[in-house]
């Protein structure tokens, strides 16, 4: 029985550029208080473009309608769970959104004078400051604008340490759970990718890592918990069997949600990692952006990151240029500072316990659905999880029915999909991670909604199969989009012209 | 059940080749339009690019899978299939006929006599399933 | 719900991680604060920072106003609180608002093709150039002097480990344009592009098509980069150029000390398989109504990993769509319109206070000195709340004391007359 929703209308919307007629406009400017200038004259003739053809002409009500007819063709956390593993949607506080838009700090020039700077440079101080007793390391950049940024900077300050050491070695170890930016990053950074299996927990093979690790190995990445949302329990040997060889540990942080106020990468043998503000700290994901991706080191790693570094002298922040040893920048100016604020805001609402305790409500969710749910799915790994779930469609493709169809059944109840055939070492994987923002109620009618559909699959698969049916937009054709692409409108060519 | 042609030689990779008079027809099997789905894109070798057995010769796509096709001899590309660029759903119509992919003007010996044969890729490919 | 887990605390949930790993103490943090507390905190560093000044800065960071529907628009939680839109059915109004997005951009750079954005204009600069490192199968980039100078930076960190020198050509001391002479003696058969900024660094616009001529007739791409999106309204777009990588700052999103910002990529429609980043498509779904999905995945990192064209996966979206309602409420009159006005007022202040050079200039230009150091004018300038210019010593130091003077929509006459009279009474 479908509980959380029911039909209703929606409205339909042409694209702006077919809602537009000439000489319609939703601006204002005020009169200019200076001489006008002709453009030629100023420019060139040959520099002054025609105008921006087929570029909207609206009036501001039509504008506002049109974005917000739009919007109501979303799901977002704010309609409900939003139970994507790896992507951590958790609730975003607005009082976030509010702080990050004051006239000091919305307005503030990257190249303002640092005597006009110092809170926002404060901000970025706190904010480093939380990051390096949350993650147990000893340094961090707050550069990078986003998880795999965030991967690319430190595997660059592998290389540049290991550099310094004389040889840069030539290739990362990725374990074949790891998320696809981990080998694209590697191979950004110069190096190869050799993939490890994980064995049959799951989990990193110690065994035939130490098979791995040699003088060519410059470092192993890591997800951890990792992306069965299971913690690596033998990541502190891990970390020595590459230690021993001189070669680093570097942390995906995707899942940093599971560890905050419980465990510190820091203290279990991690070289380097970054942590995803967009996950873990709620920034808002805004439908794929903006994110931030801090890079937090050990203090090897420190005399590389990337310029600018945060300083203090004479009692005053500033931002230090003079880093010999640095990889350079990743980044124009100092990362996406509006993120920051958004992120420390969550960290001071929070405070340590409430830190702790958004943790441990993540890992109750999750257990919780795992539970309820395992006399339906198939849980091909049993190892205690922590803030995810990952099952298997194994019983239920036997009915026909695989877990992209699942997915969109799961829309016609009025959730958003689970993370579809990821992991790719779980055939068929339904990856679930609840958050800690969900209620009992909300996850209740989740796991209701799970559990009907797989009797639906028994009694019914071919009615799952043709899912979903309540949307505005049901299926779409994705071969079609991608065998004749059209990443843009273009106007409809008059029918005489069409026809030569 | 899908037929394999008599005269064409096949990889474990899933590509298939056929030698007349010098020049091998490259395409992929059956079984491997199957397996990858709906095909989207091709990515094919110019004309006059030297392959060796092997070697990538470029790579089908499907709407979320990638897979490299691997050259089954050695040999100078003499011909593409152009037409694969605007209808790459032929590959999985016809993948045997209209839809092979590269023609080779072969300059390794005898490397075809090392492929399989039909019946040899018929039983291999019923094994793997 | 504890025992339907089948523990009894909230600790049983993770007592199997390694006892070295856990950390066995509260964090040493302070206790949590209440909203009024939050909004206190940042409202004391807001005003720690400059506030009530009127700012002569440019370089890369404009000030332009931001229509407050902007901000109506991007928080609403359908789009502030979405995922990535890999659920087409239930993400139609983000896919929709990204083809517009990739519309717009190619209507205003003269590309056929653009991505849904990258992280910010300097990002974009090497991704564009790994983009032309693997269409034209050779190494070598040239970048222009006159390009921004952290762009340039950031070029070198990506292309340091991927084999791809970096070598940059000049530009004439007279004009302030890029030196055609110095790019036509440097560009080489192993060159892979050519990479110029329109207008530059010094706020001068480029002769664009006599850099893409010299490169094409060595075989390399020419990589267009813009990071004052404004231009556009009122520049000959950059039709001779390859690929497009810029900034969309000035399309109404905050200057917020740096970002987030959005970076876009365009390019001519026969590489757009070597793009990075997210594509949106228009297909059909089953019951034949127009739709949107994501699409050309197998570029991307989740498909092709250590293949992949490149690793981005988080991108800008939000802010995109900042600029997208920005191009809607402006539209074509508006852009045309806010650009005159731009040019308008850097030409006033230019009457008042003499450019360094010849070349043409849109909002901003590079002002002579008469031979003193500009921070203590500026030091001088804050007493009247006052951001005087960017110096560019540090940049470029054979322009010893000169600074680079921005003038927008939002500069007032009276402060332009205020600051001119500062300058010349130095």
């Amino acid at each position: 029985m479908i509980r959380k929703v029911r039909q209703h209308i929606s409205q339909n919307e042409a694209l702006i550029f077919e809602e537009s007629s000439p000489g319609k406009s939703g601006y204002q400017l005020p009169p200019l208080d200076v001489p006008a200038i002709d453009p030629a004259a100023a420019l060139g003739k040959q520099n002054v473009r025609d105008e921006i053809e087929g570029f909207p002409e609206i009036s501001e009500v039509e504008t506002i309608r049109h974005f917000t007819r739009l919007s109501t063709w979303n799901y977002a956390i704010d309609l409900g769970l939003y139970p994507l593993g790896s992507c951590t949607m958790k609730y975003n506080p607005r009082v976030n959104e509010f702080v990050a838009r004051l006239d000091g700090l919305a307005w503030a020039h990257p190249y303002q004078p640092e005597s006009l700077s110092q809170g926002a440079l404060q901000v970025i101080s706190d904010l480093e400051a939380a990051m390096l007793e949350i993650t147990g390391m000893d340094a961090v950049t707050l550069q990078p604008a986003a998880g795999a940024h965030g991967e690319f900077t430190g595997i660059l300050l592998v290389r540049a340490l290991l550099e310094s050491r004389g040889n840069p070695r030539k290739r990362i170890l990725v374990p074949d759970s790891a998320h696809g930016t981990n080998p694209a990053t590697a191979a950004m950074a110069g190096y190869t990718v050799q993939n490890i299996k994980s064995n049959e927990q799951g989990l990193m093979d110690v065994e035939a890592l130490a098979r791995f690790v040699d003088e060519d190995v410059a470092a192993l990445m890591v997800t951890n918990p990792n992306t069965l949302g299971v913690f690596e329990e033998n990541i502190v040997q891990c970390a020595k069997i590459l230690h021993d060889k001189g070669a680093m540990v570097y942390m995906d942080g995707a899942n940093m949600n599971a560890l905050v106020g419980l465990a510190r990468p820091g203290d279990f043998g991690v070289d380097v990692m970054h942590i995803n503000l967009h996950k873990t700290f709620s920034t808002p994901h805004g439908g794929g952006g903006p994110g931030g991706g801090p890079v937090a080191v050990k203090s090897w790693l420190e005399p590389f990151l990337p310029i600018p570094r945060l300083a203090r002298k004479n009692d005053q922040w500033h931002l230090d240029y003079d880093r010999p040893q640095s990889i350079g920048r990743v980044r124009a100016f100092y990362g996406n500072f509006g993120v920051l604020v958004r992120a420390l805001a969550y960290i001071l609402a929070h405070g340590c316990d409430g830190l702790r305790n958004a943790t441990l409500d993540a890992l109750l969710n999750a257990n919780y659905i795992r539970h309820k749910l395992a006399p339906y799915f198939d849980l091909p790994y049993t190892s205690p999880n922590m803030h995810e779930v990952v099952f298997s469609d194994e019983r239920q493709a036997k009915r026909g029915v695989k877990t992209g169809d699942i997915a969109k059944r799961l829309i016609d109840y009025g959730f958003h999909p689970y993370t579809v055939s990821f992991p790719t070492i779980v055939h068929g994987a339904l990856m679930i991670e609840p958050t800690e923002t969900e209620s009992l109620r909300e996850i209740d009618l989740f796991i209701d909604s799970m559990i009907s559909i797989a009797k639906e699959i028994e009694t019914d698969p071919k009615m799952v199969l043709g899912a979903p049916y309540d949307t505005r937009t049901n299926k779409v054709d994705e071969v079609g989009a991608a065998r004749r692409p059209v990443v843009r409108w273009k106007p409809e060519r008059p029918a005489s012209k069409a026809a030569d | 059940m899908s037929t394999y042609p008599e005269n064409f030689r096949y990889t474990k990779e899933h590509e298939w080749a056929h030698l007349e008079g010098g020049v091998a027809t490259i395409g992929i099997t059956d079984h491997a339009q199957a397996e990858l789905g709906d095909i989207v894109y091709v990515d094919l070798p110019k004309v006059g690019t030297k392959l060796e057995k092997g070697h990538s010769i470029g790579s089908v796509e499907s709407v979320k899978a990638v897979s490299d096709i691997y050259s089954p001899l050695t040999g100078e590309v003499i011909e593409v299939n152009e037409g694969l660029a605007s209808t790459p759903e032929q590959l999985n119509h016809d993948p045997h006929g209209a839809a092979w992919l590269v023609k080779l003007r072969v300059t390794g010996d005898d490397e075809i006599k090392k492929l399989m044969s039909a019946s040899e890729y018929q039983e291999y490919v019923g094994a793997e399933g | 719900m504890l025992a339907a887990c089948g523990v009894e605390s909230l600790e049983d949930l993770f007592a199997h991680l390694p006892k070295e790993a856990q950390l066995g103490r509260p964090l040493n943090m302070a206790p949590g604060i209440s909203e009024y507390e939050i909004i206190d905190f940042f409202k004391a560093r807001s005003n720690d920072n400059a506030t009530g000044y009127t700012s002569f800065l440019g370089a890369g960071v404009y000030q332009h106003y931001r229509p407050v529907l902007i901000d109506t628009i991007v928080s609403r939680g359908e789009f502030l609180t979405s995922y990535t839109p890999y659920q087409a059915e239930i993400s139609q109004g983000t896919l929709t608002a990204i083809f517009e997005f990739q519309t717009m951009i190619c209507q205003l750079t003269g590309m056929d093709v653009a991505n849904a954005s990258m992280y910010d204009g300097s990002t974009a600069v090497p991704e564009a150039a790994m983009m032309a490192v693997r269409i034209t199968g050779k190494s070598k980039v040239l970048v222009s002097r006159v390009v921004h100078p952290e762009y340039r930076e950031v070029l070198r960190t990506y292309a340091k480990h991927q084999g791809i020198p970096v070598e940059e050509f000049g530009y004439d001391a007279e004009s302030g344009q890029l030196d055609l002479e110095d790019l036509e003696r440097r560009l080489d058969g192993e060159t892979a592009a050519v990479i110029v900024q329109s207008p530059n660094f010094f706020g001068i616009v480029e002769n664009v098509k006599a850099a893409a001529d010299l490169a094409h007739k060595r075989g390399a791409l020419l990589i267009f980069v813009f990071t004052e999106a404004v231009s556009l309204g009122i520049l000959e777009p950059p039709h001779e150029a390859d690929i497009v990588a810029g900034e969309l700052q000035s399309f109404a999103i905050s200057p917020s000390y740096g970002g987030p910002y959005a970076g876009i990529i365009a390019a001519k429609e026969k590489y757009i398989r070597q793009l990075p980043g997210r594509l949106v498509g228009e297909t059909l779904d089953a019951r034949g109504n127009r739709a949107f999905c994501l699409t050309l995945s197998t570029r991307e990192q989740h498909i092709r990993r250590e293949k992949a064209t490149s690793n981005i996966c988080t991108n800008q979206a939000l802010i995109a769509l900042m600029a997208t309602v920005f191009m809607t409420i402006y539209g074509k009159a508006g852009l045309r319109e806010l650009a005159e006005q731009n040019l308008a007022k850097a030409h006033y202040l230019s009457s008042k206070i003499k450019p360094r050079f010849s070349g043409p200039f849109f909002n901003e230009f590079v002002a002579a000195t008469n031979g003193s150091a500009p921070e203590p004018l500026n030091q001088k300038l804050l007493e009247n709340k006052i951001i005087g210019g960017l110096p560019l010593r540090k940049f470029y130091p054979e322009l010893g004391n000169a600074v680079l003077l921005c003038a927008t929509e939002m500069t007032a006459r009276a402060h332009m007359d205020t600051l001119a009279e500062a300058v010349s009474i130095q």
